[in-house]
């Protein structure tokens, strides 16, 4: 089972992204999927996390996420509110959007193995094709550049699936834009 | 060919709602409830089901409601959690008492005070002795099957009577994964139409809500309890109709999972039924005989189950997410009253209060005492486990 | 201003002993600064405020404090209701974005 845990700030749809994967692994891939907010109330800006479980066989596991296989940070001030790496599991992989080098961000949150963080400029990306700074997609694409848990195939499906019409295509060409990045990146 | 789609277990429960075709739904939003009743005006707002939808000022006048409009013959809906179950506690006994078959999805949730808007069972449990028959759900999936279920339970002409589908807050209401959506003509075959005598008829006037005092009490609620025993073979029945449509069984009032030559069980209500799977799972890789009771109904209570499993386990533990103060864990001290004269030890977790995470190694913590106290070892019945200190 | 002040070095119970009983709890204490409410805070032009205090009145939170030469707003505690902004009579205090602002 991988388990991948968000982090996002409310209101900027991490979760949307949590679900967005879990459809895609299941409703696209046959997989099983699972996908849960941090419960409680959420104000817009404050940090909120969002989780997925994918698996082959059903799962009917209830409890929280604790180890992770994937952690995904979609703000970079949230590194200093709280320990994004905490649970990461040891051959876990940090993906985090930044413009900061995989080095600069391992120093700054405290982490020793700078080749498992891969680091994005995602809000870049989301400015120059959604004219926003909403970088929920696109983070979605660059994990899964760094992880492979799904195919892009299947995510730009997932996007048809729960977007709204308007939002469609071009979030579908910011998240293959990310994939394409990271993946570049790995070869290099 | 039926839908499948990543839902959460309260869009789940929707969806079984509109396929039960109601004709009347009224509804008072609460947390963690609230987007199962948005889900099903969504459903009114674009077209995709046709009914009544009431919006109240209160629970309480969310099920008065759905009992007026249940004794105009329409089939209703409502649902609540919390605060908002106890606030239309006095209206669960009008429904029950005058056996309409509403079915209502409870949300889980723990009751103030202190405040807490997060998921454990006392809310319902609370409500154990309203006279409506109270079922529990593991998932989403489980939750769109029961609801039609329920509806199919409740008109049971024997049975008539109220019928709560209970979703653990949050950890299923929000939680997404995979639900199969059956066809409209599949529920369709598998529910009839409401039909009833017990209604406002001109051409056949009623009393429908009357007093009975103390000459005709008894006879009354007798009939009632005898409801419940008719309930007991409906729940099974329908189960088992329900899976032949659609290859889905939950087992009726309870399933058992690894538990034929398990030594140890733990007896589990809810979402946190799903852990304990993966957990006995785990263990029985590691050689460990243990086991699943997944209680499933709640009322009528599986008493005949439990007495048959009196000496088939060694140790028979209890997680409980509520506790009647004063006493023990809700489901523990039902589930040790009907193992009267059993050999084996028993034990009652309580856990998970307040929205608190039960995790896996606290769910192997609890087998482990109970082979524990199988071979010998002295320990309290009673636990809270998981505290932050001691 | 009588809003007692956020105790800062409040720490939660770490023992029974520390246990707060039933429902009831010390003031002054701030899980989370205006915690899950606000989505727009008011911002009060100084310059053009005429100190008749009707928002000092109105706000039902009792959040803003007169006791300076201009009014300050406690934004720890302000839940970003508006009524200061409407009941303003100079409608020198205007409703700001929150996540934007961060």
């Amino acid at each position: 089972m991988k388990q991948i845990r968000w982090h996002g700030r409310g209101g900027n749809g991490a979760f949307t992204a949590a679900r967005l994967l879990g459809v895609a692994a299941s409703v696209f891939e046959g997989k099983s999927a699972q996908a849960f907010p941090s419960f409680g109330p959420e104000r817009r800006g404050a940090p909120v996390l969002g989780f997925t479980r994918i698996a082959d066989k059903t799962i009917t596991d209830h409890s929280q996420v604790y180890e992770c296989d994937c952690v995904i940070v979609l703000d970079e001030t949230l590194c200093d509110v709280t320990n994004v790496a905490a649970g990461l599991k040891p051959d876990g992989v940090l993906v985090i959007n930044t413009r900061k080098s995989a080095d600069e961000a391992a120093q700054h949150i405290g982490f020793e193995d700078s080749s498992r963080i891969v680091v994005i400029d995602a809000t870049d990306i989301a400015l120059e094709l959604l004219g926003n700074p909403v970088v929920n997609t696109i983070m979605l694409g660059a994990a899964v550049g760094a992880t492979g848990m799904v195919s892009m195939e299947s995510v730009e499906k997932a996007i048809d699936d729960v977007m709204g019409r308007n939002l469609r295509e071009k979030n579908k060409k910011a998240a293959r834009a990310a994939y394409d990045r990271v993946k570049e990146a790995v070869m290099q | 060919m039926s839908k499948k789609a990543f839902l959460s277990a309260n869009e789940a429960a929707a969806y079984g709602v509109k396929l039960s075709r109601p004709h009347v739904v009224s509804a008072y939003p609460i947390t963690p409830q609230t987007t199962l009743v948005e889900k099903i005006a969504d459903f009114l707002a674009n077209g995709e089901a046709d009914f009544k939808y009431m919006m109240v000022e209160s629970e309480h006048s969310a099920m008065a409601s759905a009992l007026g409009a249940s004794m105009m013959g329409a089939r209703t809906f409502t649902a609540s959690s919390s605060q908002g179950l106890l606030y239309m506690c006095e209206m669960l006994s009008y429904v029950s008492g005058a056996r309409f078959p509403i079915v209502m999805v409870d949300a889980n949730r723990s009751i103030a005070t202190p405040w807490n808007i997060f998921g454990d069972q006392r809310d319902a449990m609370a409500m154990r002795d309203s006279g409506w028959i109270m079922l529990y759900v593991e998932s989403g999936q489980e939750a769109l099957d029961t609801v039609i279920q329920a509806y199919k339970i409740a008109e049971d002409p024997e049975v008539m009577t109220p019928v709560m589908v209970n979703i653990d807050g949050f950890t299923l209401t929000h939680t997404y994964d995979m639900v199969e959506i059956p066809e409209q003509e599949e529920v369709d075959s598998f529910l009839p139409p409401y039909s009833t005598t017990n209604k406002m008829d001109m051409k056949n006037p009623k009393t429908l809500c009357m007093s009975v005092g103390p000459d005709f009490h008894t006879e009354g609620r007798f009939l009632q309890q005898k409801a419940f025993e008719a309930a007991k073979r409906k729940i099974v029945s329908v189960n088992d109709e329900y899976a032949k449509l659609t290859g889905r069984s939950y087992g009726g009032m309870i399933e058992e999972y690894r538990a034929d030559d398990a030594e140890v069980v733990l007896v589990a209500v809810g979402s946190v039924a799903g852990t304990v799977r993966v957990v006995v799972d785990e263990m029985r890789e590691a050689g460990k005989k243990v086991g699943l009771i997944k209680l499933r109904s709640f009322r009528p209570f599986p008493k005949e189950y439990f007495e048959s499993a009196r000496d088939k386990f060694k140790a028979v533990g209890v997680i409980d997410r509520s506790i009647s103060f004063g006493f023990d864990g809700t489901v523990f001290s039902e589930v040790k009253s009907a193992m009267y004269g059993s050999s084996a030890k028993v034990a009652n977790y309580i856990v998970g209060l307040g929205g608190r995470d039960i995790p896996k190694h606290q769910i192997e913590t609890m087998f482990n005492k109970l082979f524990g106290i199988a071979s010998g070892k002295n320990e309290a019945e009673v636990q809270f486990l998981g505290m932050r200190w001691e | 201003m009588n809003k007692p002040k956020w105790n800062k070095d409040y720490k939660a119970p770490s023992s029974w002993d520390e246990m707060f009983f039933g429902s009831s709890n010390g003031v002054g204490i701030l899980p989370t600064p205006n915690s899950g409410f606000r989505t727009l805070h008011p911002e009060i032009d100084s310059k053009a405020c005429i100190k008749c205090m009707m928002c000092w009145v109105f706000c039902p939170e009792g959040c803003i404090d007169k006791s300076g030469s201009y009014l300050e707003i406690d934004m720890d505690y302000c839940k970003g209701c508006g009524i200061c902004a409407a009941e303003c009579p100079k409608k020198c205090i205007i409703m700001v974005k929150d996540g934007d602002a961060e």
